[in-house]
């Protein structure tokens, strides 16, 4: 053995110890949390306040005593809106700093990535952000809203209060917006609306000359039957899209726009005179009035030092999920993943809509479906709510290959896919 | 006969009295229904409220429009300690209360007092479609039209009455022409007689246009036998017109990306293009002028108000002025050393734009910032059946404006020269005496300030983000790699015939396939021509 190598052995085993030592410290004195959010890069354009919301919640726990008698501690990785850099820093969360579970992910892609990571280390992960459904994995807790929660509920409200029966179902091309689109296909011609009566549009990521795809909606929307679009455009592209409708005229009182990816902080990039009365379907508006909702409003604001900021959909499903993290922690005595696991399926914590939301055995959690108006403010106006708590489907029931499958955690079962027509775990997406 | 007099004379008083009293009484006893159907308006549901404004259009009494048109904008307010409802104005954390019939001032109220009367689609149709029924009679030929219009788009039988009352008195010939058109638009939805019917579709499809086509498609289902026929062939008459109009709009369309493409492109025309620098950072140049126009608007906003529709013409300059500043430091401290070696050109410039990006990120934080439109850029105009928006035509003739500046700059000036003699042979340039250090760095500082003044105009149609100029880069090389590296008006061209390209793709591909097949057209056209639409010659192309 040369003495270089020798060297390089006696560095790693440095290396090793010092990590090792640093996890026994942890262990003893405070419970890590790791914040899994781009921080850089094109996503960090709505990960960012994530980070931000995670930060806030940890410091006013903390304030209040902590968890099991220890301190909690952030732990913040930048994955850099890069896919296999999520599986990366996810690994280094678990493994090296040792955290007992990760708030993360925006970006269907990133979660995919990441799956393999927590299933592997045995770890958590929160997930807050509304998306296609399609899955229901050990390890990972959905905070943010299935189809079922946001986009049929939407569709539902434009139906029957708007007497829509012409659709345009407008996304950008990737995942969610297809496969939300393809339940809503499904969803609308079970409900007796003609193949004709559907137009489908999707464009890349960030597109931004809107013209054509708007005056075609403006064509669509000229056939003699109330029309409506139901966006699922994501990010960037959204703020040129309404511009572009604002300028051609398109009033929401002729054509309405529900979108699904568009809340309180993507119009305040936005003057929203122009959008008034467009639609947006989400299960928590910053505007819902009660006490708790004001409350987290006031300490938001004075955590970023910024009256003008808002707060989001997203933020609350993280703070859900932090809530029924910390509860079932308690439950559970210990933050070892297993018995956190056990613990969490069946708790209920307030959310910030008002109501109970409960973890579902499915790993997914109920929620009260929100339809709210823009607003000159920049704000939503809710004008429609479900009546009760919407329990979060996550095996579409409108997909000829999903609407078999159910989940369910507990034992016996324990699975993500059963499929009760054949009565075996495992199907798609195993 | 005195007694007698007077007591006829009594008799009359009292009479007259009588009346007077009376007409006082039912006057009072409108206003007091009108008053209980506004405050009605408080807390009722929507469905309610829908048929409460119905109910008020019914009236027919125009005290209730200002009421109306405060209720589809949210400015109706419930004071919740007696039910009444007023118009408010903010003033400060409180609101400034107005009488929602009179309009007169009636005191303050904390926003905790107040509880809003809401508001969505449903009802603001039916608001509008009262307004119009509302303000047919009013004596301004402005509203009137305004009325007309909204008739015209919202067409139903209950409104026929009004307008035949509204067109017999009607005096101005502009208005007289919609309520024609608005009237043969009800009648089309009303049970009048199939005669009657006939003129109405024969007024309607000469009207033509998109709510034409809608409100015949929408009468077909509905229609007697005997006007089917008439209906379908109107429908046809319509839709030939506007496949005319549509091939004028996708050139208009394909127009105006060329001219987002060629303000993106021209600043990289210059610093890739005449300089050959290949300039990573050219999109967060743009990005650069972006925030520089939400800067200066934040300050007018803030202390200047007045001054809003100038602030694009503010922001010019000093997006020049920045970017260019930026620009040449990044060529005096990183790009005059890596001259001749392009892939490290490349990758520097690749990081100086990362780098800008996360500073900007730092500072301004990572949301969309608001940057406003002025009046004058927002909007459209009709112009037969192209709808023309005003942005759009404005960052036309704004990016040809550049270009032309430019132009005029390299040709016409002597720094034009000098840039012109150092970029086609440096040590003859050298020699001449120019000092072509200088030359360099004012010629990426010129292309980066073009670039910022892109920035100004691309605010207006995209997002403010730190994202802003990455959506740009790829586009940008695209143009001038197009149109020919080394020539402006290869860019210009290449620009446009790209936007064109792309926008007669995208009716029949759609957006995302559109994209792929332009890319795949340059490519062939690139395998053909390597030095793109205008090739430059002569010993310049050989260094």
């Amino acid at each position: 053995m040369s003495i270089k190598a020798r060297a390089t052995g006696a560095l790693l085993a440095a290396i090793l110890s010092t990590t090792a030592f640093h996890g026994a410290f942890a262990a003893d004195d405070t419970i890590k949390v790791g914040i899994l959010h781009s921080l850089s890069g094109t996503m960090a354009i709505s990960e960012t306040t994530l980070k931000d919301a995670m930060l806030m919640l940890i410091d006013e726990q903390n304030k209040k005593g902590g968890l099991l008698g220890k301190k909690l501690e952030a732990v913040v990785v930048d994955p850099a809106s890069d896919w296999p850099l999520f599986a990366e820093k996810a690994r280094e969360l678990v493994s090296v700093n040792k955290v007992s579970a990760v708030f993360g992910c925006w970006t269907s892609v990133s979660r995919k990535s990441v799956l393999p990571v927590f299933e592997e280390l045995n770890s958590i992960l929160f997930y807050p952000v509304q998306y296609e459904g399609e899955e229901s994995q050990r390890n990972v807790f959905y905070t943010g809203a299935a189809p079922n929660q946001q986009a049929i509920p939407a569709v539902d409200y434009l139906a029957e209060n708007e007497g829509v029966e012409r659709w345009v179902l407008a996304g950008t091309d990737y995942v969610y917006p297809r496969t939300t689109n393809k339940i809503l296909e499904a969803y609308l011609i079970s409900k007796g609306v003609k193949p004709e009566d559907i137009m489908i549009n999707y464009t890349p990521f960030g597109h931004s000359d809107w013209q054509t795809i708007v005056s075609d909606i403006k064509k669509f929307g000229s056939a003699g039957k109330k029309t409506a679009v139901v966006s699922t455009i994501n990010g960037d592209a959204n703020v040129p899209f309404y511009k572009e409708l604002g300028n051609q005229g398109v009033k929401a009182e002729d054509i309405p726009v529900v979108a699904f990816s568009v809340g309180e902080e993507e119009l305040a990039g936005l003057d929203t005179t122009p959008l008034v009365g467009h639609l947006a379907a989400w299960n928590y508006f910053q505007s819902v009035e009660n006490p708790s909702n004001a409350e987290f409003i006031k300490t938001w604001k004075a955590f970023t030092k910024n009256e003008k900021r808002v707060t989001n959909d997203p933020m609350e499903a993280h703070y859900i999920g932090f809530n029924m993290w910390l509860k079932a922690v308690e439950k559970a005595g210990t933050t070892d993943t297993d018995a956190v696991l056990d613990a969490m399926i069946g708790v209920s914590v307030p959310n910030l809509s008002g109501g109970l939301s409960t973890m579902m055995p499915n790993h997914h959690i109920t929620k009260p479906v929100l339809i709210g108006e823009i607003q000159a403010d920049g704000q939503f106006e809710t004008v429609w709510e479900t009546p009760g708590l919407v329990v979060g489907d996550e095996w579409s029931d409108f997909l000829a290959d999903s609407k078999d499958l159910i989940a369910d955690w507990r034992a016996p079962m324990s699975c993500g896919n059963f499929n009760v027509a054949t009565g075996k775990c495992g199907g798609k997406g195993s | 006969m005195p007694a007698r007099l007077i007591h006829r004379f009594l008799q009359c008083l009292l009479v007259a009295v009588c009346v007077m009293v009376t007409m006082l009484a039912t006057d009072l006893r409108a206003a007091d229904d009108l008053r209980t159907m506004v405050n009605a308006l408080g807390g009722g549901s929507f469905q309610e409220n829908q048929k409460q404004v119905e109910a008020l259009a019914k009236t027919g009494d125009p005290k209730i429009v200002p009421a109306l048109e405060a209720l589809s904008e949210g400015d109706l307010y419930q004071r919740k300690s007696d039910g009444m409802v007023f118009i408010v104005k903010p003033a400060g954390s409180n609101f400034k209360l107005v009488d929602a019939l009179t309009g007169d001032a009636a005191g303050e109220e904390a926003k905790a007092a107040l509880e809003k009367v809401k508001v969505n689609n449903g009802l603001r149709r039916v608001i509008r479609a009262a307004l119009g029924g509302l303000t047919l009679m009013s004596p301004d030929a402005g509203v009137r039209l305004q009325a007309a219009q909204t008739i015209l788009r919202t067409p139903s039988a209950d409104s026929l009455e009004g307008l035949d009352a509204a067109l017999a008195g009607e005096t101005d010939s502009a208005v007289k022409a919609v309520l024609e058109k608005a009237r043969a638009a009800s009648v089309l939805v009303s049970d009048r007689p199939v005669e009657e019917k006939k003129a109405a579709i024969a007024t309607v499809v000469e009207t033509g246009g998109r709510d034409s086509l809608s409100l015949l498609s929408g009468a077909l289902s509905s229609a007697d036998e005997s006007l089917r026929p008439d209906i379908e062939t109107g429908i046809q008459q319509i839709e030939d017109q506007l496949q005319l109009w549509a091939a004028g709009q996708n050139i208009w369309y394909g127009l105006s990306l060329g001219s987002v493409l060629l303000l993106a492109a021209i600043g990289l025309a210059i610093t890739f293009g005449v300089m050959g620098i290949i300039n990573m950072a050219h999109g967060e140049m743009v990005m650069l002028g972006a925030y520089t126009t939400f800067v200066v608007q934040e300050i007018i906003r803030n202390s200047y108000p007045d001054a809003f529709a100038w602030s694009l013409a503010i922001a010019l300059p000093l997006a020049f002025l920045v970017t260019g500043a930026v620009g040449l430091v990044m060529e005096r401290g990183i790009i005059r050393f890596l001259y001749g070696r392009p892939l490290e050109t490349l990758l520097a410039t690749w990081g100086v734009s990362l780098i800008l990006q996360q500073a900007v990120r730092s500072i301004f934080g990572p949301t969309n910032q608001e940057v406003g439109n002025p009046s004058w850029m927002s909007g459209a105009f009709e112009l037969g059946g192209l709808t023309v928006t005003w942005n759009r035509l404005w960052i036309i003739v704004f990016s040809l404006a550049v270009f032309a500046f430019l132009l005029f700059l390299l040709k016409k000036t002597p720094m034009g020269l000098q840039m012109r003699a150092v970029t086609q042979n440096r040590r003859m340039a050298s020699s001449m005496g120019i000092r072509t250090p200088w030359v360099d760095a004012l010629t990426f500082a010129l292309g980066s300030g073009i670039a910022g003044i892109a920035g100004v105009a691309l605010s207006q149609i995209d997002n403010v983000s730190p994202n802003l100029g990455q959506g740009y880069i790829i586009d940008s090389f695209m143009v001038v790699v197009f149109g020919g590296v080394g020539n402006l008006w290869g860019t210009l061209v290449g620009a446009f015939t790209l936007g064109i390209l792309n926008k007669f793709l995208e009716p029949y591909a759609g957006a995302v396939l559109g994209k792929i097949l332009v890319l795949v057209l340059i490519i062939l056209f690139i395998q053909k021509r390597p030095r793109g639409l205008f090739a430059l010659k002569g010993r310049a192309v050989e260094a």
